[in-house]
């Protein structure tokens, strides 16, 4: 069964690591539907959030063999109960529209969004929440017409009271 | 710190380190790595270090020009899989870098530990499309385990510190260091040290005790075990360790291609070759074993069949050292991670001494069943025409199990390792994760310069001799005392026999008009001889042995001979063909 898995990679911060890990998923036809790059909470180590709509049994193997790259230090995969997830969606919207209608004021207000920039032009409002959350925002404004939208990856941490990569640390003796 | 400059430096002269070209590092790097040769092929964005190399030549390291870049990566394998050392590959940037490419995937899928070196264009040329630059790292990528553009010249001797770690350590494999040429000139302090560890690789994971107590349960309670043997026995120098195990408990055992010559021909619990061309009694027994043990192998397509109709009824208990392997293609009961020649002792130690004399019985009647319908006829052929089994016999009797084995790909490969006799470990050499024709001329150069007091043999076809046939050029020049065995049946032979079999006969493109490979050789100073009558054959055979340089024995063998038996393409183990 097919479902909504996220991929965590712990790496070094290397050239071509982002090259080496997505062959591996397109060599097997998955699709990556989201990707975030950033900082761990351990100092010098890069984190790799991959979300993936497949099965276990190809998640498992595809994190196997991500976990062999030899730049890469731990992987692991878990399902959307297993991690808190957020994602960021920021909205341009024309001004006029903004002005003309009383509506979008509201659908910010309700929908715990905030506006970052106004000018005479145009309007950015960013959202953060869970993909249909900011979706949704996108459907309602559009009706006024959204000019650029972007969302990012999904950021998630897990559930686990530590970063999962302390315990194989501990393991190879490193010391941050 | 230990580098050659380190020990000029004790001898009480040299300073600390030593002001050096980046080329010349290159050159001081591999010997302290223990290199003793290379293959390769020159061009402009190389051309630094093979004028290092000039120097350094003679005394310490030896070059041997390929003839095509290609050559030069299999020549490389060929040393690596005899010798057990990293084989060392050099060759330029754009299609020297390109070329290299099939040698390199034919590494990885038979986790073949080497170190290439190309050249790129100079860093400030990078990204311009400038002569001859390729991608080298993201067209390598997906076929090495690691790779890695050097830009500076104090960089070198890190990298190739990290490259020889990675290739040879855990599961081995090849590795890219891309060397712009501005980093080849350029001067820095140069200072070696040894990589014994990359913080984010652990090559072999630690062996779990608690996974030695259930296999061993299991193998305990066997009924109906069966080993099978992977290249990772040898790539673990694990055959004494296997031996021990498998003569405490009883177990009968058959190898993978790779894993050929890991356990003696002649040994009594040696079953045989598993998969598509494998032999009887290994392929039906997988299916109606009740314990598989699988040692150092990966469960490829061409040993497991249909997989989905493979080895359902046992208990499968996988020793490996690569944790992506496990659960792979087939789902494991009990999986041991780890270095073989670590965990087959432990677990040597928790299973208790058995002999499975029935069990082994069933395999011997397979073999009786095998040798009548198959066998026979392959080896001792009743019909006018030469088989290529009987070639393959009489050299057995010659070489008596000592001789390494090079192989092309086709129907000579199945056939040279289903019937060539074994006593030592790493006696093969042959691709078999990429099935890479034009492999067997130039590796069976490296295997010779790898193991240069044994006799190594190459068996090749018409059509895979073609591929790589110019490599007699560097046989020639470095006077490489390959002994070349050439099975000519004038057709691609193993894709005929799929026409044959499941395309109603129509050979379309197989068949081939072939040259006078005698007079090639000749023309290459290499004596040879072709025979076509079997009473010409031992003779022949002597002869070649006995001639002391390189030699090409061409016999013409039945143009339209099958190999079986054979496991159609799809078929479970069980529906496996005799005829
Ligand atoms: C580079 C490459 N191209 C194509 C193939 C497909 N192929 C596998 S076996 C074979 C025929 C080999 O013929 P030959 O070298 O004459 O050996 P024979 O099978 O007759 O022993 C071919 C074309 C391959 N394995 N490698």
């Amino acid at each position: 069964m097919e479902q909504e898995y996220f991929i965590t990679a712990f790496s070094e911060n290397s050239i071509g690591l982002l090259n080496r890990i997505t062959i591996i998923f397109t060599r097997r036809q998955v699709n990556i539907e989201s990707l975030n790059v950033s900082q761990s909470s351990i100092h010098g180590i890069h984190k790799f959030t991959i979300v993936v709509n497949t099965t276990r049994e190809k998640v498992e193997k595809v994190t196997k063999q991500i976990e062999k790259l030899v730049e890469v230090l731990k992987a692991f995969y878990h399902t959307s109960e297993e991690v808190i997830q957020q994602e960021i969606a920021v909205y341009k919207v024309k001004t006029e529209a903004l002005m003309n209608s009383k509506e979008i004021e509201n659908l910010v207000r309700n929908s715990g969004a905030r506006i970052l920039e106004i000018t005479p032009d145009y309007t950015v409002i960013e959202k953060t929440g869970y993909k249909s959350e900011t979706q949704e925002l996108f459907d309602k404004l559009d009706q006024y017409g959204v000019t650029q939208f972007t969302r990012s990856g999904t950021v998630a941490v897990t559930k686990n009271p530590k970063e999962l990569l302390t315990e194989y640390l501990k393991e190879v003796g490193w010391k941050a | 710190m230990d580098t050659l400059t380190k020990k000029k430096e004790d001898e009480g002269q040299a300073p600390k380190t030593k002001r050096i070209t980046g080329s010349e590092a290159i050159i001081l790097s591999l010997i302290e790595e223990g290199v003793e040769v290379i293959f390769g092929y020159p061009g402009g964005n190389i051309m630094p270090v093979y004028d290092a190399l000039y120097h350094y030549q003679d005394k310490h390291i030896r070059h041997i020009l390929a003839r095509h870049e290609q050559g030069a990566a299999h020549a490389a394998q060929g040393y690596a899989r005899v010798s057990g050392k990293v084989g060392v590959a050099l060759a330029t940037s754009g299609p020297g870098a390109t070329n290299l490419i099939t040698g390199i995937a034919d590494a990885l899928l038979d986790s073949t530990p080497l170190v290439c070196i190309t050249g790129q264009v100079g860093s400030p040329l990078l990204g311009t499309d400038a002569f001859q630059e390729t991608d080298v790292i993201g067209i390598s990528m997906p076929v090495t385990k690691w790779n890695v553009l050097v830009t500076k010249a104090e960089d070198i001797p890190a990298a190739i510190a990290k490259a020889f770690y990675i290739a040879k350590s855990g599961r081995p494999g090849p590795v890219l260091i891309d060397i712009t040429k501005d980093a080849q000139f350029a001067q820095f302090d140069y200072e070696y040290k040894k990589c014994t560890s990359v913080r984010s690789y652990i090559p072999a994971p630690k062996v779990e005790a608690s996974k030695i107590e259930e296999a061993a349960t299991i193998i305990n309670s066997a009924q109906k075990p069966f080993a099978l043997i992977g290249q990772g026995v040898i790539l673990g120098a694990a055959e004494a360790e296997l031996r021990a195990f498998l003569e405490k408990t009883g177990i009968p055992a058959a190898w993978t291609l790779l894993g050929n010559s890991a356990l003696p021909t002649d040994h009594p619990l040696n079953v045989g070759m598993l998969g598509m061309h494998g032999n009887y009694g290994p392929n039906i027994k997988s299916n109606e074993c009740d314990v598989l043990i699988a040692i150092g192998m990966r469960f490829d397509d061409r040993v497991t069949g249909d997989v989905k109709r493979y080895a359902k009824q046992a208990k499968v208990i996988h020793l490996e050292i690569d944790p992506a392997e496990v659960d792979k293609n087939v789902k494991t009961t009990v999986a041991i991670l780890g270095d073989v020649k670590e965990s087959l002792p432990l677990l040597t130690e928790k299973v208790s001494a058995n002999k499975h004399e029935a069990w082994m019985e069933e395999f011997k009647k397979c073999a009786e069943i095998e040798f009548e319908k198959v066998i026979k006829h392959d080896i001792f052929p009743e019909k006018e025409g030469l088989t290529m089994g009987e070639v393959i016999r009489k050299i057995n009797e010659k070489t008596k199990g000592e001789a390494v084995m090079v192989t092309d790909v086709g129907q000579q490969q199945m056939i040279a390792s289903r019937y060539f006799k074994f006593n030592k470990t790493r006696s093969v050499v042959t691709s078999g994760g990429l099935g890479t024709m034009g492999f067997g001329l130039p590796a069976a150069i490296g295997a010779k310069l790898g193991a240069p007091d044994r006799e190594v043999i190459a068996v090749i076809g018409d059509g895979g001799l073609q591929m790589t046939i110019q490599e007699l050029g560097t046989i020639f020049q470095d006077e490489v005392p390959v002994k070349i065995v050439l099975l000519n049946n004038t057709f691609l032979g193993m894709v005929r026999q799929w026409q044959q079999l499941f395309f109603d006969k129509r050979y379309s493109s197989t068949p081939l008009i072939n040259p006078d490979f005698i007079a090639i050789a000749k023309a290459y100073c290499i004596a040879g001889e072709k025979v076509t009558d079997r009473s010409n054959l031992e003779a022949a055979i002597d002869t070649m042995l006995n001639h002391k340089g390189p030699y090409l024995l061409e016999v013409k063998v039945e143009k339209e001979d099958n190999v079986f038996p054979m496991v159609p393409a799809g078929c479970s183990v069980s529906e496996i063909r005799l005829e």
